[in-house]
């Protein structure tokens, strides 16, 4: 008896002895501007080549412009990591979905956008959000630049195999409560230290009644609490979001791969080293309040008080966050007031997402007081959601509406936030200095950022008026 | 990569749990293309100014650490990104070790690929460690490889974990990728083996 984990595990040995890690096959390998230009450049030095260009796609998306992009970069270091991308992709044969094509976006949007992500398969790329894959039953983790130089010369990675974590969550999802508030309440549970060695899979009622969309925001954040990949089995869902996709098996091949993806999931009575259990039905809107994703409340309570912590060291982090983030201890969550908000990244930018975000923005303004802006995953999903009537809506409001890219998730380009401002963000990260050096960052689902934008501050979107037009 | 075999020098402590790459080395500093020259940019937005002016106050501004090598800090060390900027940035600075309760896994997998060694200890030694590295201004630490030991001349000494193949690997400063590549043959078998079994899942 098997997991998922187990199985994909197995199937992608390529040695092993004891005493070493084992050596695990990759099937995809994506790439981007940040965390592939030294690995490149290991390759040139000792004169090895890519050994798959077949299995390695490269787009750009963490340190690009999200507006002007016909013009030249203001900043002449990102406009050189790109070109440096660009180059090593021309030397070595990879192919790039570059920014004049509609494939383009963020790594993990793009990927299973394309097809090139698979259930069963072995995926990684240099960047730690990539469990994002798992969603379809892939093993997908984040590796380090050397590891990008190793898996590019050998299709390989050095691996020990890692424990297995089941999440269950089960029951109905109450109104108003997202995949986003899902993935925040199990971080907010385990720590963000949780889940350290452990591959999780994330199984129960309310996972399988997730869409695709829903399912990668939930792997996405397994990172957060400490796990490299989360999986999630695949099913009917998965193999309709497949279907007929740009690098998809087609005809027979589509009707064998279904088959093989079948066998996937864990057995019955295969054993975990640990299991959670999550009440769907007790789970509320999420929002961050200090520096860590652990760090949150429901919208309906309080921000905590530290003076009541008897944990010495969780006391000073709680005091030190408070701090940081300007907050009073027991302050309303609703009173916070917002300079900005920010609905992107890979957790949160795909078309379900901006769908959600529309239906509460369709009919209202945003608030004088905030600077907003909404930033698709990819450029297709941009051109998709101009085409629903979406970016109208958000246009309409007085949203930003920018082009595919990592963006103020980790403001690596010029969508920063300012020392000081406020942002509700649907990105994944509330570490001090994320958006920008001194930026408060709360997390949060993006109907609750779509809300906040409107209001100013945060409310629950579960009394939100929504208006049909 | 550079070999590790054994390492004493100046501990300096870091008294914070889950301290993450964006703090390690914020990411307006990662859009360079070369592999050095992070040092100068570690813990930046802790150790300077906005407008760039040292903070005096930050630990590793203070006198006392100048010249550190051993990093002591609290559980979580290196959470969030996988950027090997993180590890990179460290050693680059003069640090060779880091001793925490805790790691984020890929942190540590990449200081191990870098170099830079990362050592747990149980919390109450590591506040122990950390404790006389106050005390003491010149407080050192020896670091011993083989013997998977951490001594001070205080009378401190434990042994810690650490995988026999990262260990190997380590001490004799070699590169994985050659490693692998003695197995080369084996992989051109798994590749051959997957396009006879599953063609369905071959890439066109």
């Amino acid at each position: 008896m098997k997991t998922l984990y187990d199985k994909i595990w197995d199937a992608h040995i390529v040695h092993s002895e004891s005493g070493k890690p084992s050596l695990l096959y990759v099937g995809l390998h994506l790439v981007h501007e940040v965390t592939s230009p030294q690995a490149f450049e290991g390759l040139r030095l000792n004169g090895r080549k890519v050994r798959r260009p077949d299995r390695t796609y490269a787009t750009v998306d963490h340190a690009i412009p999200t507006k002007n992009r016909n013009l030249p970069f203001a900043d002449p270091i990102a406009a050189k990591q790109v070109d440096t991308l660009r180059q090593n992709c021309k030397d070595f044969g990879v192919q790039l979905f570059d920014l004049d094509r509609i494939e383009q976006g963020i790594v993990h949007v793009f990927g299973p956008e394309q097809g090139l992500t698979r259930p069963g398969m072995t995926i990684v790329c240099g960047d730690s959000h990539t469990a994002t894959h798992g969603a379809f039953g892939s093993l997908a983790f984040g590796i380090g630049t050397s590891e990008v130089e190793h898996v590019l010369a050998t299709q390989t990675l050095q691996q020990a195999k890692a424990k297995n974590l089941l999440i269950n969550v089960d029951g109905d999802l109450p109104f108003g409560v997202t995949a986003k508030d899902v993935i925040l309440a199990i971080i907010n549970r385990i720590g963000t230290a949780g889940g350290t060695g452990y591959v999780i899979e994330y199984a129960g009622s309310a996972i399988r009644s997730l869409s695709m969309e829903g399912r990668m925001t939930v792997c996405n954040m397994s990172i957060e609490a400490g796990a490299r990949a989360g999986l999630i089995a695949p099913d009917e869902s998965t193999y309709e979001y497949l279907n007929g996709r740009a690098f998809s098996p087609k005809e027979d091949d589509w009707d064998n791969a279904i088959e093989y993806w079948k066998t996937l999931p864990t057995d019955d009575g295969a054993m975990f080293d640990r299991t959670v259990e999550v009440d769907a039905a007790e789970l509320a809107p999420f929002v961050t309040w200090g520096t860590s994703p652990e760090m949150s409340v429901t919208i309906g309570e309080r921000v905590p008080d530290p003076a009541v912590i008897a944990d010495e060291n969780k006391r000073k982090s709680y005091e030190r966050a408070l701090e940081y983030m300007d907050l009073e201890p027991d302050q309303n969550i609703e009173s916070i007031p917002l300079d900005r908000v920010f609905i992107g990244s890979c957790t949160n930018s795909r078309i379900e997402d901006l769908r959600e975000a529309a239906k509460v923005v369709r009919g209202y303004k945003i608030n004088s007081s905030v600077n907003a802006m909404v930033v698709p995953g990819s450029m297709q999903i941009k051109r998709q959601a101009e085409a629903e009537g979406l970016a109208a809506i958000f246009e309409g409001a007085g949203f930003e509406w920018r082009d595919a890219g990592c963006s103020m998730c980790l403001a690596m380009n010029d969508d920063v936030l300012a020392g000081g401002e406020r942002c509700a963000s649907t990105s994944n990260r509330n570490f001090e200095g994320r958006q920008g050096r001194g930026g408060r960052t709360h997390l949060v689902s993006p109907s609750m950022a779509a809300a906040a934008a409107i209001a100013g501050h945060f409310v629950d979107i579960r009394d939100w008026r929504f208006k049909e037009i | 990569m550079e070999k590790f075999v054994r390492h004493t020098g100046k501990a300096v402590a870091m008294d914070l749990a889950n301290i993450d790459t964006d703090q390690i080395i914020p990411k307006q500093f990662l859009k360079r293309i070369e592999r050095s020259g992070y040092g100068e940019f570690l813990f930046y937005d802790w150790r300077f100014t906005p407008s760039g002016e040292l903070i005096e106050d930050f630990v590793l501004n203070r006198p006392e650490a100048e010249g550190a090598s051993v990093l002591i800090a609290g559980d979580n060390f290196g959470c969030g990104s996988s950027r090997e900027h993180a590890p990179w940035s460290l050693h680059d600075y003069g640090f060779r070790v880091v001793i925490a309760p805790s790691f984020a896994d890929i942190f540590y997998n990449n200081s191990l690929k870098t170099g830079l060694l990362p050592v747990r200890l149980s919390a109450e030694d590591v506040s122990t460690l950390a404790g006389r590295s106050k005390d003491k201004p010149e407080y050192a630490i020896t670091v011993d490889l083989e013997a998977k030991s951490v001594s001070d001349s205080l009378g401190y000494l434990k042994t810690f974990e650490i995988d026999d193949f990262r260990k190997y690997c380590l001490m004799n400063g070699l590169d994985d990728i050659g490693l692998t590549l003695q197995h080369e043959s084996s992989i051109s078998e798994y590749e051959e083996s997957s396009r006879q079994t599953q063609p369905f899942l071959a890439f066109s």
